[in-house]
């Protein structure tokens, strides 16, 4: 079980988190709303640790994340797994080498074996006869699903995607999502992801979460959201230029 | 024409102020940059004495900094060899002191010139690849990644390189010191046609074990200092491609200059 409290950021000036509370529980598919820089990434990254909070707590487990020393940090990290918005593959490293990363470097695994593990969760992810190739020579989808297959390899108990579908054609994107939801019945994992794509949220999510103005200004289930009364929520669902939402940088 | 003359003043003292603002600026930045240096050179230092060993990774960054840097550090010492007895075979001439060429090529290229523009080479080969290649790492979440996959990206990118620098620099200088002097006597015999055991002896008689060797410390403080400086400007790069490319230079003018620098301070403690 992952528990935000009171979760306050700053970089400089600029205040990203002003007391985000967020409870996930074990199992769950939590995906967090919210525009471009409403800081839903500096969230999820503080999930992970990358990134410490300025006040609040990480609970993973009852553990404060943010009170680990490094090693018991990188030990904690070992139960997640990570999808990145652009993938972010190890452009020096064959196709299967990024994907049995974790497996050969905390597993001890042999070569031999763990890029048979890696061909096996290529294929979960759906990629057939890719192992030998380079990231580069992938497309776009291609990458997102050995970035998954890299997530999953190490069998993580926590699955946080950053972004899953974005940079990706509406058909491709839709088979990520569903990639990820079979991943949940599969894996049986808690997951977190973040999005603004409501087509995907609706698909991935048990709850939504909307992240706005650095705290968390509504939970509930797709249905919930769907028929919310909240005016900002509502205007984010809808996309509407229009409504309480100030587009950043403009002026009306 | 009073008030204009306080005007005058007034704008002079803003001036000023401006001028001694920014100064402050560039040293605090510069203070909050070497801060950060040197926290990450503590960072790697602990890692390097702490298991597991990234021996595979270190192996492959010294083969990329010390192998094949080779081929430039090799011409380039040749022909320093062989222009600084050009040079000074030509200019000791003029007071009948050509049997001290083989001495002065010697003590040039193994106290000076040998680590120096090794240095200098690496700087721009290996220094500017480091910055690259972890700035573009940085810039599309790879380092990220790898801290997600449980990987301290200061044990697996920056140990690696750093003890590449610390090995490869002094190899190289001390190839780049016996190829300047082959070069050496290949102009001064060959071309110039001077006695060929004057200038081996004139080399070995005034040539002490302590000129190579503190030649090489140089060389292993200008290795690290270039791993060091390239990783921190690689490692904390912002803003996509123009930022890597900022850090690429970044890292090979602040290494030369490093070295530049240094240098003549490290000559001054060796040297004495």
């Amino acid at each position: 079980m992952i528990e935000l409290i009171d979760l306050h950021k700053s970089f400089g000036k600029n205040h990203v988190l002003r007391g985000a509370n967020l409870k996930v529980e074990k199992g769950e598919s939590m995906v967090v709303i919210g525009g471009s820089g409403s800081g839903k990434s500096v969230l999820i990254k503080h999930i992970i640790g990358t990134l410490k909070p300025d006040s609040g707590s990480v609970l993973v487990d009852g553990t404060d994340i943010a009170k680990l020393t490094e090693n018991e940090l990188y030990e904690t990290r070992k139960r997640f797994g990570m999808l990145f918005q652009m993938s972010a593959l190890f452009d020096s490293m064959r196709v299967w080498e990024n994907v049995a990363f974790a497996l050969m470097r905390h597993g001890k695994l042999k070569e031999k074996d763990a890029k048979d593990i890696a061909i096996e969760k290529l294929k979960m992810v759906g990629l057939v006869g890719v192992e030998d190739l380079m990231p580069s020579e992938l497309s776009g989808g291609m990458k997102k699903r050995v970035g998954l297959a890299r997530a999953i390899a190490h069998a993580p108990e926590i699955l946080l995607y950053d972004e899953p579908t974005t940079g990706l054609d509406p058909i491709m994107a839709d088979a990520i999502n569903d990639l990820i939801v079979e991943m949940r019945q599969k894996l049986t994992v808690t997951s977190v992801a973040i999005t603004h794509d409501m087509h995907s949220a609706y698909k991935i999510a048990d709850r939504i979460a909307m992240l706005y103005e650095g705290k968390i200004i509504q939970i509930g289930t797709p249905d919930e959201i769907k028929n919310t009364d909240n005016a900002t929520v509502k205007q984010f669902i809808t996309g509407s230029a229009v409504g309480p939402i100030q587009i950043e940088g403009v002026t009306a | 024409m009073a008030a204009a003359d306080n005007n005058i003043i007034i704008r002079f003292i803003e001036l000023i102020g401006r001028a001694v603002e920014a100064f402050g600026r560039i040293l605090i930045s510069f203070t909050e940059e070497l801060g950060r240096v040197t926290i990450l050179l503590t960072s790697a230092l602990k890692q390097i004495i702490l298991p597991p060993f990234e021996v595979k990774n270190t192996f492959k960054q010294t083969i990329e900094v010390g192998v094949k840097s080779m081929p430039v550090v090799l011409i380039t010492a040749l022909f320093t060899g062989m222009v600084l007895a050009l040079q000074s075979y030509t200019g000791f001439k003029r007071f009948n002191a050509e049997i001290m060429v083989g001495t002065v090529v010697a003590l040039s290229l193994t106290r000076e010139l040998g680590p120096v523009l090794t240095g200098l080479i690496v700087a721009g080969r290996a220094g500017a690849a480091m910055a690259a290649e972890l700035g573009t790492m940085r810039v599309t979440e790879q380092i990220d990644a790898l801290e997600t996959l449980a990987t301290n990206p200061v044990k697996y990118l920056v140990v690696p390189r750093f003890v590449a620098g610390v090995i490869a620099l002094p190899s190289l200088t001390v190839i780049a010191d016996f190829i300047g002097i082959i070069g050496g006597y290949f102009v001064t015999v060959g071309l110039l046609g001077a006695n060929s055991s004057v200038y081996w002896k004139r080399t070995w008689d005034y040539l002490e074990i302590s000129d190579i060797y503190n030649g090489l410390i140089k060389s292993c403080f200008f290795g690290a200092s270039i791993a060091i400086i390239s990783c921190y400007k690689g490692f904390y790069t912002q803003g996509g491609a123009e930022g890597v490319g900022k850090a690429t230079t970044g890292a090979v003018v602040v290494s030369s200059m490093t070295i530049l620098i240094s240098d003549y301070f490290l000559s001054a403690w060796l040297f004495k």
